[in-house]
């Protein structure tokens, strides 16, 4: 009969019509902003810069090595080193950035920069309602802008976290190990020194 | 020597204009149908086309003059935004054509997660695809919205995978960026078992409806000959007849151990362009599933390829892979340095736009429309 | 798919043609052959018909621009030193002119083979910049040397229809050449470092600080 092909498809387009008022599947819109879909954990949308402890300037793990900053294809990343040395998670001296942009609006999200950072000190937040009424400086993220603690981090990227913090911890533990046995060499050293300052001076 | 003739360049015949009024219209830049910025001058006799001039670089960003100056890993997120929707395919056909040039090895559960995530991206694409044909017909929104909500359940798992839904940046050269995290191969698994069911439904919908039927059927025809003079790629080739599918003529990556079949054409019209495009969904839910069956366990990057200052030895190379659309091909040039020296995509988009104007000859205004549509163009590949 | 053996085929049947294979330093091995613009036309033809060939897709057509440079190269020369013939190492400086390039990729949708890469070369980048166009044997080749025109600026003799394709009418350079200094339209450069800053300082300070 001719029309059975579209009364085919009238009927499928009523099952789903209907079907929508009892299951969830036919029924997938969400009244954002009152409903959100769920948040995925490997989203991204733009870098931050990782701080451990409370203090984002001591904190900081970004030491100014530029990296992230050469491999950056839109080239969106400014960063002007410090002229003065800061101790990082270990006590080791390092640079700090002084300057660090991040213009979102040429940042295409890719996760170049994290991939390449030796130092886990940027990652990719996750928050996606940012806007602003300021075209050109509005959307150009300063330091304290980009700065977020690693307890934030471990919020939003859970697995991610635990494995950035279980690595530090080994590192931390090796450099710790090392100082151990380099100051118990040296407290060795002082007992041989000493006992034969005496052992010579009892001699003398 | 065979007897074959070549078919000659059709210009379309000057009509005597003393006689009837032509209209010239420019259909585009900006409209509903044309995917893109796309314009087409279309001069017509009434409602009939009599000749048609495509008009491109509307979207045009000169992408390989950036990938002469970024490093050959600063191009792969840029490959995300040639066929901005079928993000993972450009990504390896980038991927596979350095790794030819360099002469790099994959491990296995790499080719695994690239079939897997490769094959979803043809799934999202033509699902995509015949929802916008139906929407270019007329349909005001409903098959299309059901299509799409079978794409954002995809979507969703490339977001759980690589970070995000469309700009995916997942492969590297030697293998993929990060392994899959926990319970995404049960989602993925799940997702695909739900996919003959939408199939089905989508066909019971439109496969037999007459409107569809009158306004794609017999029209755009495309001929075998022209067809593969014109380096036609894709669905578009093998709806034509013509057996040519890269993943069965190369048999890059590991597509030698999955079996599928390729669904060929007999008429070469819109129909068959859009029932091609559905049988290929079913044939790609045969691949996921015999993949996400046999993955192995193992490294997903070859250990020796490094990240910064990757710099291939001089020489040339070409690789290509069977995007949704047709062939993607990727020309690099390498001259030793840390930036490629002449880079190049073979845009499966715009060869495809070639016979434009043969197709859509003698049929009405309307048609042109619906035959753009099945040729399945994304302007981000047309113009780079 | 040996390339050796197609030149040997092709310089049997073509009369007259010059070929020269230019091989590939990568591991690909794709090959290339350097075709002469006079016969290239027919060379192409023969391998779209030949029996054993039937290169009836063709693939990619691309343009490459080689600039004009300078090599150095170190040479033994006789000199005198001190009233003593010695040899003595010197550097040789020759200039290699520029010249632009269009290569092909050819495959088999009949045999299913491939890929042979086809070269042409012009005689230099200003004025002898026309090569011949391949669209009649492959329709393929039609949008994609309008694309070389108008990034590479190749004038394809025969060609029905070469206007500017990504680029619009009216524009007057060819941008993919090396030496094409893109317009400094700053308008707003947040993050500027390295090239691209001094080329910001430059335009605002010719505009007035904008």
């Amino acid at each position: 009969m001719l029309g059975e092909g579209i009364l085919k498809g009238l009927a499928v387009t009523a099952r789903n019509f209907f079907g929508s008022y009892v299951s969830k599947q036919r029924l997938t819109t969400l009244q954002y902003p009152e409903e959100r879909s769920p948040q995925i954990e490997a989203a991204r949308s733009f870098p931050f810069l990782v701080f451990d402890g409370t203090d984002a300037e001591q904190g900081l793990r970004c030491v100014s090595c530029h990296i992230c900053e050469k491999e950056c294809p839109p080239k969106c990343i400014l960063i002007k080193k410090s002229t003065d040395k800061k101790p990082d998670a270990v006590g080791k001296m390092q640079f700090y950035p002084a300057v660090f942009d991040i213009d979102i609006s040429v940042c295409m999200s890719c996760q170049i920069c994290v991939e390449v950072c030796p130092f886990d000190a940027i990652k990719m937040d996750v928050v996606y309602d940012l806007s602003t009424h300021d075209r050109f400086g509005g959307l150009l993220l300063d330091k304290q802008q980009l700065a977020k603690s690693n307890e934030y981090y471990r919020q939003i990227h859970p697995t991610e976290a635990a494995t950035v913090d279980a690595a530090r911890a080994v590192e931390r533990a090796k450099v710790a190990a090392k100082a151990k046995a380099a100051a118990e060499a040296a407290a060795a050293r002082a007992v041989a020194a000493a006992a034969a300052s005496t052992a010579g001076g009892e001699t003398k | 020597m065979s007897t074959t003739t070549y078919p000659t360049i059709t210009l379309s015949p000057k009509p005597d204009e003393s006689e009837v009024q032509l209209l010239e219209v420019s259909m585009g830049p900006q409209h509903p149908s044309t995917h893109g910025v796309f314009r087409m001058d279309v001069t017509m006799e009434g409602e009939s086309v009599v000749k048609l001039k495509p008009v491109f670089g509307y979207l045009h960003r000169n992408h390989e003059k950036i990938a002469e100056q970024e490093t050959y890993l600063g191009s792969m997120p840029y490959t995300d935004r040639l066929d901005y929707l079928c993000s993972l395919t450009n990504n390896w056909g980038y991927a596979l054509a350095v790794e030819k040039l360099a002469g790099i090895a994959v491990p296995e559960r790499a080719e695994y997660l690239r079939v897997i995530v490769g094959e979803m991206t043809r799934l999202q694409n033509h699902a995509l695809l015949v929802g916008f044909l139906m929407q270019d017909m007329g349909s005001s929104g409903t098959p299309l919205m059901y299509a799409f909500r079978e794409r954002e359940k995809l979507l969703d798992l490339f977001e759980a995978l690589t970070g995000a839904r469309m700009m995916c940046n997942y492969m590297r050269f030697g293998g993929c960026r990060v392994d899959l995290p926990a319970g995404w191969l049960d989602q993925a698994k799940k997702v695909i078992a739900g996919f003959p069911k939408f199939l089905d439904e989508y066909e019971a919908l439109l496969a037999g409806n007459e409107i569809l039927m009158a306004r794609t059927q017999g029209v755009g025809v495309l001929s075998k000959e022209l067809a593969v003079s014109a380096g036609i790629t894709g669905p578009m080739l093998r709806a034509s007849g013509v057996n040519y599918d890269i993943r069965k003529v190369d048999k890059y990556s590991i597509y030698d151990r999955f079996s599928f079949r390729v669904p060929l054409g007999d008429h070469g019209d819109v129909y068959d362009r859009y029932m091609i495009r559905l049988l290929e969904m079913r044939e790609t839910v045969k691949i996921l599933q015999q993949a996400m069956e046999q993955i192995p366990e193992g490294p997903i990057m070859d250990p020796k390829t490094k990240v910064r200052n990757f710099r291939p030895k001089a020489g040339e190379a070409y690789g290509r892979i069977e995007s949704p659309k047709g062939e993607l091909g990727f020309y690099l040039v390498s001259d030793g340095s840390p930036v490629p020296y002449r880079y190049r995509v073979r845009p499966p988009s715009l060869v495809n736009l070639t016979v434009l104007e043969e197709m859509c000859l003698g049929h009405n205004v309307a048609d042109v429309v619906v035959i753009l549509g099945s040729v399945d163009i994304v302007l981000g590949e047309v113009d780079r | 798919m040996n390339l050796e053996t197609i030149k040997a085929e092709i310089e049997a049947n073509v009369p007259g043609c010059r070929l020269q294979l230019v091989t590939n330093a990568s591991p690909c091995a794709q090959h290339s052959l350097l075709l002469d613009a006079e016969h290239a036309v027919s060379v192409a033809t023969y391998l779209r018909d030949a029996a054993g060939l039937r290169f009836d897709f063709c693939s990619n057509v691309t343009g490459i621009d080689w600039p004009q440079r300078e090599v150095s190269e170190k040479v033994k020369v006789k000199k005198l030193v001190d009233g003593v013939e010695t040899e003595v190492d010197e550097v040789k400086k020759t200039i290699v002119p520029g010249y632009l390039e269009a290569v092909y990729h050819l495959f088999s949708m009949e045999l299913k083979h491939g890929p042979v890469t086809l070269r042409m070369c012009t005689q230099d980048r200003e004025t002898q910049v026309h090569l011949p166009s391949l669209m009649y044997v492959w329709r393929s080749a039609d949008l994609q040397e309008r694309e070389i025109w108008d990034l590479y600026g190749i004038i394809f003799d025969g060609h029905h229809d070469l206007r500017r394709l990504l680029m619009w009418e009216g524009f007057v350079d060819h941008p993919m050449r090396r030496d094409y200094v893109d317009p400094d339209d700053f308008e707003y450069e947040p993050t500027a470092h390295d090239d691209v800053l001094r080329r910001a300082q430059l335009h605002a300070a010719e505009t007035g600080g904008q």
